[in-house]
């Protein structure tokens, strides 16, 4: 069981800001590391496996500060979102590779297993250079998994790779996470982290905006106010009938459609067709202007 | 020494397109002297080895062989996969190093002796080639310490020979005390007067031994300080 402690972590490259005061825990289980591109996801996952020093605070794993410190290797698993580039070298080689130099007692054996977690022992004769996307995410898992590390950090390990393989990805990850790993993965996409993690961490601009199981986050997420456009019969009665419900923050006419801010989504989502019925309207079009992931990111941010 | 990195910067050495550039050089020299030995006499044959073969073929050939164990998995960021592991920096920099050096030697300084011997004079020819192993050995030091550095390791370290042992060395006498190719001419006229005496010998010994285990030190202390950055 290992812990990766943040203690007010900051980073900075000359006059920009990657990561701002962030403070984390990440315990066992699978947590994962949501942002928009750009918030410093890669930059948070390089201060924990030890590849950039935080310009102030503290990157620590079990109590150890991690930059500099070679030994906390034994214990780190690393998946970058790097690109291979041993295209010369066979799946089998690579991750052969891999084993001897963390010097595995029989590390011929520790590369079979884990091809076999992986599902790669089929091609694992073949030369990296000739594997799909798919399959060299899950040679680098499995190069990063293959000293049975008690943390387990990937950036970005869904990219790219197709919805049946990242089926049998989230399945190996979760396993991980449940046999007592830290598992930190980072994603831009929502429903990808909602699926596997049980606890997320949210960062936006280099700051941590959120923090919690996927419940927590989600509530977050849809108690926000939420822009809709709509269309109907009569868009002033409409107005008139919506702004008397509590769940409804403000109403605007805007040529032939009316612009609605709504607080809670759920009542809001709910009552619409009652009220609009009992009043005799009949709706067109009910459509949210604003539902892409950056809003959310926005509002999380503001907030 | 790690043998596991010796063996993947074996690979990469191999692997790549630019060992066979690597090889190309001293087999166009060896050819080049032993064609002049044939058809003009061994003397203008040799001619051809201080001038072209030991301060351009052998330096280039330590560029190549340098640059090639270190230069593009840094480049790429694909050298976080070695490094995040539990193993010392400056093992890893030794091991890259020994492959370096092995790939100077065997591709730089052996073939200017077998194009030393077709020219005659053996001492000569051994004096040459102690001298190539003394500055190849400094030479891939220095260039792997440039390719932990910089991006641009190739073009500086080209530079390094080009402009600063080359040209500037012609035309001061002065920068022979500070050019890893004089000191291993230095060292090579211990065995055979042919070869010029531009430093002092006791400075020659000591700042090629100062330059190779600092170059091969600092490679490792960089990579101990090894950042990856982001995209973003």
């Amino acid at each position: 069981m290992s812990t990766i402690v943040l203690d007010s972590v900051s980073r900075w490259f000359g006059n920009v800001v990657a990561v701002n005061d962030v403070s984390l825990t990440i315990g066992p289980g699978v947590t994962g590391l949501l942002g928009p591109n750009g918030a410093g996801k890669t930059t948070l996952l390089a201060m924990m496996s030890g590849f950039l020093a935080p310009s102030s605070g503290q990157v620590a794993l079990d109590g150890r500060p991690v930059w500099r410190n070679t030994d906390a290797y034994r214990q780190i698993g690393l998946v970058p979102e790097r690109e291979l580039s041993f295209g010369y070298l066979t799946g089998r080689q690579f991750v052969r590779a891999n084993a001897d130099l963390h010097r595995l007692p029989d590390a011929a054996a520790a590369t079979e297993r884990i091809l076999e977690v992986v599902d790669l022992v089929e091609p694992a004769g073949r030369r990296l250079d000739t594997y799909s996307k798919g399959m060299r995410q899950r040679v680098k898992i499995a190069a990063a998994l293959v000293h049975d590390p008690s943390v387990l950090l990937l950036d970005e390990p869904f990219n790219g790779v197709d919805p049946r393989q990242r089926m049998h990805l989230m399945d190996l990850l979760r396993r991980l996470g449940e046999e007592g790993r830290t598992v930190l993965f980072s994603s831009h996409i929502l429903e990808e982290v909602e699926r596997l993690a049980r606890h997320i961490e949210v960062v936006v601009s280099g700051r941590h905006a959120a923090s919690g199981d996927f419940g927590a986050i989600r509530q977050l997420m849809t108690d926000r106010p939420v822009q809709y456009t709509l269309h109907s019969s009569d868009n002033r009665a409409l107005a008139a009938v919506l702004i008397a419900q509590p769940s409804v923050r403000a109403v605007q006419l805007r040529g032939d459609e009316l612009h609605v801010q709504v607080d809670d989504l759920g009542s809001f989502a709910l009552g619409l067709p009652a009220w609009a019925q009992q009043h005799d309207l009949t709706l067109f079009e009910l459509s949210p202007s604003d539902e892409s992931l950056e809003s959310v990111f926005a509002y999380l941010v503001a907030r | 020494m790690n043998p596991t990195i010796v063996k993947l910067a074996l690979q990469a050495l191999l692997g790549r397109r630019r060992f066979w550039l690597l090889l190309a050089f001293p087999i166009l020299l060896v050819g080049l002297v032993a064609v002049l030995a044939a058809f003009t006499d061994a003397e203008a044959a040799w001619t051809v080895l201080p001038a072209l073969g030991y301060p351009l073929v052998l330096p280039l050939v330590a560029i190549l062989a340098a640059s090639s164990v270190l230069g593009p998995e840094i480049d790429d960021g694909s050298i976080v996969y070695l490094l995040a592991k539990p193993v010392n920096r400056h093992s890893v920099a030794v091991s890259k190093w020994l492959v370096a050096l092995v790939a100077t030697l065997v591709a730089g300084s052996l073939p200017l002796l077998l194009a030393g011997l077709f020219t005659g004079d053996i001492a000569r020819a051994v004096a040459l080639s102690v001298a190539a192993v003394v500055a190849g050995t400094t030479y891939s030091a220095l260039f792997l310490a440039i390719s932990a550095v910089t991006r641009h390791a190739v073009v500086a370290s080209l530079m390094f020979v080009l402009i600063w042992e080359g040209l500037l060395g012609n035309l001061f006498s002065g920068v022979a005390w500070l050019s890893v190719g004089q000191w291993g001419l230095r060292i090579g006229h211990e065995i055979s007067d042919q070869l010029p005496d531009p430093a002092n010998l006791v400075w020659a010994c000591l700042a090629s031994l100062v330059v190779t285990v600092g170059g091969v030190w600092f490679a490792g202390d960089r990579l101990r300080s090894f950042s990856l950055r982001g995209e973003d």
